[in-house]
């Protein structure tokens, strides 16, 4: 392994830690120096073993021992909540909490899923960072806190400063809805806004950016003027400071070794779906099963001459563009290779394409935004140029497309297990367009562009909505039919190599049993090994009518049931649009009958699990 | 007949030790069921668990796997492609237009090679089943009054019959005979009913009730039966446990010469084991033709080998306790003795290509089949000339252990139709040399799991070889009976053939050489680990040596052997590994 890098978990332990240095409170003197004591002759993986033990044991409900941090300060802390659902929220939760922190503001920073929606009032200064499921809905970890703030008992909270910042995906109707509302509800009961809304789309790293920046430079005078006795982030020095922490993160990937690729599907298959392993040695990340491989990819060299031929561009035209938040000017050929993302659609460039083209077709469908999200999910870039003839200039054309943005991959392995390896399941996104085979751009570029032995830059996203329960005794449930099988196969290598003993119960499906079994030796030989207590398959494909995973969920209704009582963990990933929806729904009747519930009250029960973080979604 | 010793001084009747693995399966199986019907049920795995992956042979089937793509699929994380290959009971090789028209329909709808494969033990196997459709293959079958029990594991297999379709009335008492001999020594477990026809358990009552013959533990090895119509020594007696050679008076069949202990099988590398004429032990009356065949399996089954698998088969249960005891326990059990044996003369083995007349005015045409495979070809639409010849056939068909193919009982008039329809489709073929006629291969790769080299897919291109040599020495009408095997378990019977070739590894073949036209002897191991250019030009070199030597119509097994190019084994076991 190489360096050992600082999970985000550690992160906050450290900022504790920190804090009580300086005397205000989460461990006294003697308890600082018997932790250090303790850890003085830890190796650095010992350390990293400990810092992950230890972070667990604060989310276990063991939060009350933090808590002091943010009480006696209060009136003058400044609070951020993110509600994220993949870890976008998050990771900009964390930069602003970063950003805040180097200007000197106390901060807390909280899953919003953990915070007490009670102590608003108390609150002074609040920041909401909130991303938006497809449909509008507030994402998992926000449901409670989204009920209770719209409900009737919300307080006034009329000594509330406060901001939201909104993720969402322009190309759904209700974009950005959570954090509408929630700004909305906000302002209704009272609060003030320090700074407006601010909506990022899925390209948001600029805009986040630049408002992180006017939100900490216009609360900076107000929440630094209180003596707090507190000084920003410092570290203790007796903790391994260097190479705590990664130094690469989504703006500053790591480029890794690519050192294999391995189509698992047969030869027959209608798929092809690849077994990745990527080696991050020397890199210092690290990752906890559950977690998400961020990957920058370039785009098709091929697609890009084409695409350049339909435009009647030479490639060569030279373009301005930000990069890394500088302007910089590039050829139009190297822009669309490595800048701008070609592959996937956004509403805006359909109605960019049909102002210019003035296309009856296209303007008819970029003027519904339920269709010019249905076409732009259907049409490369490529396609909509070759719809319809227009005239525009190079610059212009790169203004109408959005940055190409990292694609985030479950990953498939335990570090437990693989060491300084990363193991990812990617399925090719292939259709036929225009009579042409259109691919995914980040799944093209990992399994059809790019070689062993090349390198791919990548780092890790951390979801903490996705773990492992704490406990090795419980049993879990596992539903992850298609690539939805990646974080699973890395639960079992972690349970294994922890000697868990708890039931592990495995769901998963594809088109045929023959050709589209996942990983079908690996999971023969945990049922071997005793490791996976049972495993149920469903393909599709290979009988007269359609067998899904949640068809073989309630076969088993009564001991899934049985399952949930005695306490198990159920998790779903995969596909979120059918799957998740469909196999939710059979959850819901499952405990419905099996419970002798009311549907509602089946769903209060689910809720209850979500809210005990024993049912966990990693959808796409 | 016999050129085998027959006497041993103080036999070991029961071979004392611990019992082979399989032993212990068949034992505890109770009668064949073992846990398939839980396996059937076993989403995680196309193939079958421990044991069952052995009992499902007893039911007709071997787990195999498309073996062109096991390494790949190795890397894919995925298991073989395990599927089943299926071989029908077909006592005689009979089968009519019905049933023909039910399995190439299953054929095409259900398997990956979508072939039908006729076989050297005269019956059909489909290649490729996969376990969610084998259920439904067993009720099709089952639908048209078809089987597959018991026609591989240790038990008495499919019953051949020589097909002679112009002795009309003596081949059909013959063919009788074969399937009441099929029937009397065929398990009585339910098994096969309850597994894969879904027929309710009876509850069964005292275990030797339960299979009479067979025992419980059933036999220690694979056994074969067939029934002979000389001179035509098609089914090869000598790789077979037990013959029943007709003896005819006047065109009536009054009894059989019983001949046991043949057997092709050997192991590479293993001298104690090797190819066996089986011995004549006499005459009996036709009578008492099930008393016998009884007699010998449970003496059989009593005496043989149940420690060292590989010495399992009645050929070494005679070679250890001698002919004679042998003998004399089968007239005990039976109450029957053997009178001397009747004269009878086998000339040859290959089958009569095109149409002949039977005595009961009937036509019957030959087909040649290479390699026995039913498909649809570039330009040779086999399977579908079958299944238009199927539709409209009065008569029925015979699949013969030469795996080639008799439309048999064409009316006058329906001569012409079909014969057109065989054209149309490739089935009759006026340019097949006598050399390809005289050749042939079992399956070999991809599907059997046994094999060492290939055999089917290697077969045709030997043989356009072959015909060249043959051409250029001089020999263009000629042929020699050229048998290749992937393996040495005997399948093509290439320990019966003039120049048999047995797989030893990837590309790779022993060449023994030796036997006759009438398959009276075994041939002698000539040279080891050939290439396949080196076979050729192996071949090249004995036959044009034989063209320049040869004495009149002296055949080329006989010609090896009287110029010594290889010595003649006599006796088996001590002459064939003898250097």
């Amino acid at each position: 392994m190489g360096e050992i890098v600082m999970l985000p978990e550690q992160r906050l332990l450290n900022q504790n830690t920190s804090n009580s240095a300086n005397n205000s409170s989460a461990l006294d003197a003697n308890q600082l120096a018997s932790l250090q004591q303790s850890v003085a002759d830890y190796s650095s993986l010992q350390l990293a073993w400990a810092s992950g033990y230890l972070a667990a044991k604060s989310e276990q409900g063991h939060h009350a021992q933090l808590a002091p941090v943010a009480t006696p300060v209060a009136a003058k802390t400044l609070t951020i909540l993110y509600a994220s659902q993949t870890g976008n929220a998050k990771g900009v939760a964390s930069q602003l909490e970063k950003s805040a922190k180097a200007a000197g503001i106390t901060v807390v920073l909280k899953n919003i899923a953990d915070y007490k929606a009670k102590s608003l009032k108390n609150e002074s200064h609040l920041l909401i960072v909130a991303s938006t499921n497809g449909e509008g809905e507030a994402p998992d970890d926000a449901i409670e806190f989204h009920e209770f703030l719209l409900g009737k008992k919300a307080p006034k909270l009329p000594n509330l400063n406060y901001s939201v910042l909104a993720l969402g995906d322009s190309s759904y109707e209700f974009f950005c809805q959570t954090g509408k509302d929630f700004d909305e509800r906000l302002q209704a009961l009272g609060a003030k806004q320090v700074a407006p809304r601010l909506d990022c789309d899925v390209d948001y790293d600029s805009e986040c950016e630049s408002w992180t920046l006017s939100i900490v430079e216009s609360l900076k005078d107000e929440l630094t003027q209180a003596d707090t006795g507190l000084t920003p982030v410092s570290y203790i020095g007796d903790l391994p400071t260097a190479g705590a922490t990664s130094q690469y993160s989504k703006q500053n990937p790591f480029a890794a070794e690519f050192s294999l690729s391995q189509k698992i599907t047969g030869r027959d298959s209608a798929k092809d779906v690849r077994h990745i392993e990527i080696d991050l040695a020397e890199s210092g990340l690290t990752y906890q099963v559950g977690d998400a491989l961020g990957v920058w990819f370039e785009n098709d060299e091929t697609l890009v001459a084409k695409l350049l031929t339909e435009l009647n561009f030479s490639g060569d035209e030279k373009i301005t563009l930000k990069v890394s938040g500088e302007v910089q000017e590039l050829s139009l050929q190297a822009a669309l290779v490595s800048q701008l993302e070609i592959t996937q659609t956004a509403p805006a460039f359909i109605e960019f394409w049909a102002q210019h083209s003035q296309d009856s077709k296209l303007l008819a469908v970029a003027s519904d935004k339920n269709s010019a999200r249905e076409f732009a999910g259907e049409h490369q870039i490529i396609d909509v140029v070759n719809s319809a003839k227009a005239d525009v200039d190079a610059q212009s054309f790169v203004n109408a497309l959005r940055k190409i943005t990292p694609r985030l991959y479950s990953i498939a392995s335990a570090q437990s297990e693989v060491e300084a390896e990363v193991h990812l399941t990617v399925g090719v996104v292939s259709y036929d367009a225009n009579g042409d085979t259109r691919t995914g751009g980040a799944s093209g570029f990992l399994c059809q562009r790019l070689e062993e032995g090349q390198k791919v830059r990548v780092f890790v996203e951390h979801n903490d909505n996705f773990r492992l329960p704490l406990s090795d005794d419980t049993p879990v449930i596992m539903i992850g039919p298609g690539t939805g099988v990646a974080p699973f196969r890395a639960f079992m290598q972690e349970r294994e190599s922890r000697d868990a003993t708890g039931d592990n119960w495995m769901f998963f499906g594809d088109q045929t049993f023959t050709q589209d079994f996942l990983y079908q030796v690996e999971w023969q030989n945990y049922l071997k090994s005793g490791l996976l207590t049972r495993m149920d398959v469903a393909f599709s494909r290979d009988q007269a009518e359609k067998i899904y995973v949640q068809d073989r969920l309630k076969e088993q209704a009564a001991e899934v049931f049985a399952w949930l009582e005695r306490g198990a963990h159920l998790y779903i990933c995969g596909d979120a649009n059918r799957m998740a929806k469909d196999v939710h729904q059979t959850l819901v009747e499952i405990i419905q009958d099996h419970g002798k519930l009311s549907a509602e009250q089946a769903e209060d029960y689910l809720k209850s699990l979500r809210s005990n973080k024993r049912y966990q979604k990693d959808v796409y | 007949m016999s050129n085998n010793f027959t006497k041993v001084e103080n036999p070991v009747l029961v071979v004392e030790g611990k019992q082979a693995d399989n032993e212990r399966l068949k034992a505890e199986s109770d009668y064949l069921r073992g846990t398939i019907k839980e396996d059937l049920q076993d989403r995680m795995t196309g193939g079958f668990t421990s044991d069952n992956f052995q009992l499902i042979r007893t039911h007709g089937m071997y787990q195999q796997d498309d073996r062109d793509i096991r390494a790949e699929r190795q890397k894919q994380k995925l298991e073989p492609l395990h599927n089943v290959m299926l071989r029908a009971r077909l006592p005689g090789g009979i089968i009519n237009p019905t049933q023909w028209l039910a399995i190439d329909k299953f054929a095409d709808d259900y398997t990956s090679y979508g072939s039908i494969r006729l076989t050297t033990r005269q019956t059909f196997q489909f290649h490729g089943v996969l376990k969610p459709d084998i259920k439904l293959m067993h009720q099709t079958l089952n639908s048209v009054g078809l089987d597959s029990i018991a026609t591989a594991g240790d038990v008495n297999r499919n019953v051949l019959c020589t097909s002679n379709p112009v002795e009309s009335a003596l081949h059909q008492e013959a063919y009788e005979w074969a399937t009441k001999i099929s029937e009397h020594l065929l398990p009585k477990t339910r098994a096969y009913a309850e597994i894969w026809l879904d027929e309710e358990k009876v509850e069964t009552t005292e275990a030797d009730e339960i299979e009479p013959i067979l025992g419980s533990n059933y036999l220690p090895r694979k056994f074969k039966t067939t029934v002979v119509i000389p001179p035509n020594n098609d089914i090869d007696v000598h790789a077979n446990d037990l013959n029943f050679v007709a003896i005819s008076e006047g065109g009536e069949l009054i009894g059989f010469n019983v001949l046991v202990g043949g057997g092709l099988a050997m192991t590479h590398g293993d001298k104690g084991t090797y190819p066996r004429c089986a011995d004549d032990f006499g005459f009996i009356a036709k009578e008492h033709t099930l008393a016998i065949a009884a007699a010998v399996v449970t003496v059989q089954r009593d005496w043989g080998n149940r420690v060292n698998r590989k010495n399992a088969k009645t050929k070494y249960t005679l070679d250890r306790v001698g002919v004679d005891t042998f003998k004399a326990e089968v007239e005990k059990r039976a109450g029957v003795k053997f009178s001397e044996s009747r004269s009878y003369k086998f000339t040859h083995r290959g089958d009569s290509f095109g149409w002949v007349e039977g005595i009961d005015g009937k036509h019957h045409l030959t087909l040649f089949i290479e390699n026995g495979r039913i498909l649809d070809f570039a330009g040779k639409t086999l399977k579908t000339g079958m299944l238009e010849i199927a539709k409209i056939h009065q008569g029925d068909f015979r699949l013969t252990a030469n795996q080639n193919l008799i439309v048999a009982g064409v009316a006058q008039a329906d001569k012409a139709v079909i014969e057109q329809l065989a054209r149309d489709h490739g089935l009759i073929n006026d340019g097949v040399s006598n050399q390809r006629k005289s050749s042939m291969a079992c399956v070999a790769f991809p599907t059997c799991p046994l094999a060492m080299a290939e055999a089917e897919r290697y077969l045709p291109g030997l043989v356009d070889d072959v015909e060249a040599i043959l051409t250029k020495n001089g020999l263009k009408d000629e042929s020699i009976i050229l048998r290749v095997t992937g393996c040495p378990n005997g399948c093509g019977r290439a320990m019966l053939a003039e120049i048999g070739l047995i797989g030893k590894g990837p590309g790779k073949y022993n060449m023994y050489l030796g036997s006759d036209l009438a398959g009276s002897r075994v041939p002698k191991l000539y040279k080891e680990n050939l290439d396949e250019a080196a076979v050729l030009s192996e071949i090249d070199a004995l036959s044009a040596r034989w063209s320049a030597e040869r004495l009149e119509a002296e055949a080329f097994g006989d010609f090896v052997i009287r110029v010594g190019i290889v010595e003649q084994v006599i006796v088996s076991f001590r002459d064939f590994h003898h250097a």
